[in-house]
């Protein structure tokens, strides 16, 4: 029952995964994953039924409440200093085609 | 004279405070160590030029100025962090990570920040944007990671302590491969906030050192509750140098994994069963624990499965972590992504997946409650649990090309207690004196019981010969 | 008459007015803020390291907002990643709430029918794009201010089978939400926004129809009942042929009153959700939940059978419990002139209150209260005086007096009236009359 990944499948994933990927590419990440996932289809051997999933913490109802952190806000420049493209305090990129809600 | 590059931090704040050394002192040794030795190791990405002003003015507080290796996933305000990424390249962090702050606020100075495998995303460093870090006993070989850089910078005295993180390993795999200590608590002890995150359910930052007491005291500095980090625990963090003394007598240990096929006829083998040998003879009940392909009470789970586990859970999570990376707020696109982070990010976007989901994250994460409880069950009756950290010693450049789960086969032994969100530590434990690597003895404790795992390490360690510092500790 | 019905499910987000955001301690004030940018953290900003840490405010009131809707409260429910790509979504993925929302169950009664409400959630708000030209270039503006504000998602079922029972829930939905207050849901300033799924089947079908059409960009419930219509219209014509309808987002051109076809921002999207790992989950204990119920204030349907049993008439009634506000003004004004006298029962009440231009949001209820005191109270005045103004009037109005005398009795109430005007309130009507009545008849 062995995955076998295709080249057509690492397009769509690239594309889900927003992951630029040449052609050239394609061929050698699908035979990656081949392998990859074929290692985890191992895992098809246990018997889960005994077990249901649990937050790693064991924590619950963590919860802040309502107050603003003047501390911790940044200013503008702040917020704007690691960004290559900046105007009028906006970040900026080049426009989508699609129609903005 | 010895150099004071090679001081432990117990010393090194010690001969501070009573002044017999000064700071001026030691940071030009330690320097002198960095520019002698970090052209060949590449263990730093960037130094902190104003380290000895910084520290001249922080006599008076518990670390007294000592300079500490950060591992460049920490975000350090006024110094470059990377993650060792072209991504990241030139990002400097808007603040500062937690476990930084206290840091420095308890008197540490950031000497510089070290080489990683990118996003973490590996057990060698040899995936770093900016060239691998080489183990400085053995240049032909690879210092582990993710946290190699870290690891070979304490190995090679370019500091006093340093920081890394665990996910899967990346503490201890480079603290065996380097011959240090490194101590990975137990999920939720130490604040991952401002930390770059890889696998948000597994990412643990802890201290790697020269020695155990080192490892408390910097624990003790680092852990406990961040308001800003949902995830970490309410538990109040211990003076955990103050309990190294008391020894393993009356502890049952169990040792683990040493029947494991990669395992059998190795030296890693007759190390691991000499240290339970030596804790038997210092008072506590030592035991083989059996390995097991299901779920049994007394056995201990295969952690061959713990490889399917890790892969999906840790990619799937690592999938929308850097989602966030697209060059809009900060940063470079996500054409500067290397081979490895893009792999690994596309993989985790396939498991999560319509029609894939519940095939394998939803698997895996099932598959990780067998080792949650297995580990339960385990330290129901045992203590401890120690075994070694990794199958051998420090592979060679290059072994690890073409294998895509190359990371995750040296992780083999730490993934079970890594997905379990344990703490667990690597000591020195052997030195190869053909090759000069050394191997580390792995010590596992239950959830929040990083003392009882520091007071076997420090008796281990006191009463052998591995640890190149000890001797230097006593004086 | 049609024999075609429309199968309307209500999306609705309501951004709620905590002071902080969702995730993080940034202010929560995107639409006064003066400049872009400046209520941010490394949280919101979706910086390498930044954490969430959910608001316990905004929870709460989700959970009120649900119960007041009826829903019930799962006693285990968490966090979920919805993982996407867009510019305004600055980590890559909206914290949201997938298979274990807050609250499910609900139900909304209205006159029209009741319209059920399939689940209540809360997540986050994204942040907003301006389209701009900049030196030549187009260009995409992002301001994060309103990345990371409480949103409460309302799910209802295709419960509403008319334009104007949509209407009609909006409009209750709108009020229970301003009783509780927990947001203003101000559709101009975007703090409401929602989203009509729209299908159409023969009446008397009880089968979900095969499609929807989700429209967006209506920006009033006037222009919901507008869209309804029609996108029913606009349906029949496929059917009547035999052909359905495409599944597909639409939206809503106001100004020429028509939809059109939109390219989703969210098109066939994958969202692969799964568990925040970051955000440990929320468990309840029944007794909490019970406490929280009982903490609600009176719900509009509630007030509204109060003074129903106050003795209101129910036009009066609805009027009284439109709004918190109302609530407040008529209760004052109430405790100080019906509580108070005998004599003044809730309908002259109601009358002196709805049938004069006052903003009941803004008057105030004491003074009101007072001028209709004063109106009841019988200032004594001479006869002389009364006379007086009876014979004023009586001389400015000869030909009512004529009309009078010809026989049309209902003139007297014209004059009387204007003798009333005249004393300005003052004198005993029954007196004035009585004078008044001899008078004419002299």
């Amino acid at each position: 029952m062995a995955t076998k990944f295709t080249t057509d499948d690492v397009t769509h994933i690239a594309s889900l995964a927003n992951i630029p990927v040449t052609d050239g590419e394609k061929k050698s990440l699908a035979d990656g994953f081949t392998k990859t996932i074929g290692v985890v289809e191992e895992l098809n051997k246990l018997d889960v039924s005994v077990v249901t999933a649990v937050h790693m913490t064991g924590l619950s109802n963590v919860l802040r409440e309502d107050e603003v952190d003047k501390k911790r806000m940044f200013t503008q420049e702040q917020a704007l200093a690691n960004a290559p493209n900046t105007h009028n305090g906006y970040f900026v990129v080049d426009q989508l085609i699609e129609q903005d809600d | 004279m010895k150099k004071l590059n090679t001081l432990t931090l117990a010393s090194a704040v010690k001969k501070l405070k009573s002044k017999e050394i000064s700071h001026k002192e030691l940071y030009a040794d330690v320097s002198e160590a960095i520019a002698g030795k970090n052209k060949e190791l590449n263990a730093y990405l960037a130094l902190n030029t104003e380290a000895v002003s910084q520290a001249e003015k922080l006599l008076d507080t518990p670390l007294a100025g000592v300079p500490v290796a950060v591992k460049d996933n920490f975000l350090t305000v006024g110094l470059e962090t990377t993650a060792s990424s072209n991504v990241l390249r030139g990002f400097n962090p808007p603040y500062e990570s937690t476990v930084t702050s206290r840091l420095k606020k308890a008197g540490g100075v950031v000497v510089g920040k070290t080489n990683m495998d990118a996003w973490a995303h590996g057990s060698s460093t040899e995936t770093s944007d900016f060239g691998p870090t080489k183990n400085p006993n053995n240049l032909a070989h690879v210092p582990g990671g993710s946290s190699g850089g870290s690891a070979a910078a304490v190995a090679a005295n370019m500091c006093i302590t340093a920081l890394g993180s665990e996910t899967a390993g990346s503490i201890r795999i480079p603290s065996a491969w380097c011959g240090t200590v490194g101590l990975k608590p137990t999920y939720g002890r130490v604040p991952r906030t401002g930390v770059v995150a890889m696998g948000s359910s597994l990412d643990s930052p802890g201290p790697m050192t020269k020695t155990v007491e080192d490892a408390a005291i910097l624990l003790s500095v680092i852990a406990g509750k961040d308001p800003y980090d949902a995830t970490t625990g309410e538990l109040p963090v211990p003076d955990y140098a103050s309990n190294l003394k008391k020894g393993v007598k009356g502890l049952k240990i169990g040792i683990c994994y040493m029947d494991h096929p990669q395992l059998k006829g190795t030296q890693t083998e007759k190390s691991v069963e000499e240290a339970g040998k030596l804790f038997e003879k210092n008072g506590a009940t030592v035991e083989k624990v059996a390995l097991s392909d299901q779920l049994e009470d007394n056995t201990i789970l295969n952690p061959d499965y713990a490889v399917g586990v890790y892969t999906v859970v840790q990619r799937s999570e690592v999938s929308s972590n850097l989602a966030r990376y697209d060059g809009i707020r900060y940063g470079h696109n996500r054409s500067t992504f290397g081979a490895e982070a893009k792999r690994r990010i596309m993989l985790g976007t396939f498991t999560l997946s319509k029609g894939y989901a519940d095939k394998y994250y939803v698997l895996a994460e099932k598959v990780r409650n067998l080792y949650i409880k297995n580990f339960a069950q385990l330290f129901s009756k045992y203590d401890l649990l120690i075994s070694t950290a990794t199958p051998g010693p420090a592979l060679k450049f290059g072994e690890s090309e073409g294998n895509p789960l190359f990371g995750e086969l040296t992780d083999l032994l730490n993934e079970p207690s890594s997905l379990s969100g344990l703490t667990g530590i690597s000591v020195p434990c052997y030195w190869d004196k053909k090759t000069g690597l050394p191997l580390g003895l792995s010590i596992m404790a239950n959830h929040w019981q990083e003392e009882t795992v520091l007071r076997a390490a420090y008796l281990y360690e006191q009463e052998t010969d591995f640890n190149p510092w000890t001797k230097e500790a006593h004086e | 008459m049609s024999e075609w019905e429309p199968v309307v499910g209500m999306e609705i987000h309501v951004e709620l007015k905590t002071k902080s955001k969702m995730f993080c301690g940034c202010k929560n004030d995107p639409f006064h803020a003066p400049k872009p940018n400046i209520y941010t953290c490394p949280v919101c900003l979706g910086m390498p390291g930044g954490l969430p840490v959910p608001n316990k405010k905004a929870v709460e009131w989700t959970i009120m907002l649900g119960l007041a809707l009826g829903c019930e409260i799962p006693l285990h429910s968490k966090f979920d990643r919805k993982n996407y790509f867009y510019p305004d979504l600055a980590k890559g993925y909206q914290i949201s709430q997938y298979d274990e929302p807050f609250c499910v169950n609900g139900r909304v009664h209205l006159p029209s029918g009741d319209v059920r409400i399939h689940r209540v959630h809360l997540e986050e708000d994204t942040g907003k794009l301006l389209h701009k030209t900049v030196n030549g270039k187009k260009v995409s503006l992002i301001d994060f201010n309103r990345c990371g504000v409480p949103l409460m998602e309302i799910v209802t079922e295709a419960d509403i089978h008319s334009a104007e029972q949509a209407r009609e829930f909006l409009k209750k939905l709108y009020q229970i939400i301003r009783y509780l207050d927990v947001s203003d849901a101000d559709m101009e300033k975007g703090t409401m926004r929602l989203e009509p799924n729209i299908s159409v089947r023969p009446v008397g079908d009880t089968h979900l129809p095969a499609y929807k059409v989700e429209v967006k960009n209506i920006n009033s419930f006037a222009f919901v009942k507008k869209a309804i219509e029609y996108e029913t219209e606009r349906h029949i014509t496929f059917l009547e042929k035999g052909e359905k309808p495409p599944q597909e987002t639409r939206g809503w051109n106001e100004d020429k009153g028509v939809s059109f076809p939109q390219r989703s921002k969210e098109n066939a999207e994958d969202y692969r959700y799964f568990p925040d790992p970051d955000i440990p989950p929320i468990v309840w204990e029944q007794g909490y939940i019970d406490g929280l119920k009982k903490q609600l204030p009176k719900l509009p349907d509630d007030k509204f059978q109060e003074f129903v049993t106050m003795g209101f008439p129910t036009s009066y009634a609805s009027l009284s419990s439109v709004s918190p506000s109302s609530v407040v003004f008529v209760e004052t004004a109430y405790n100080l002139t019906v509580k108070k006298d005998p004599t003044i029962n809730p309908k002259t009440f109601g009358d002196w209150l709805f049938n004069r231009p006052i903003d009941i949001e803004t008057a105030n209820p004491n003074k009101i209260a007072e001028e209709l005191i004063q109106s009841r109270k019988v200032v004594s005045i001479p006869d002389e005086e009364i006379q007086k103004a009876i014979s004023d009037v009586l001389a400015a109005n000869p030909k009512a007096v004529a009309d009078f005398k010809a026989g049309k009795e209902q003139v007297k109430m014209f004059l009387f009236g204007n003798v009333l005007k005249t004393l300005k309130g003052k004198g005993d009507k029954k007196k004035v009359m009585e004078i008044l009545q001899k008078s004419l008849t002299v």
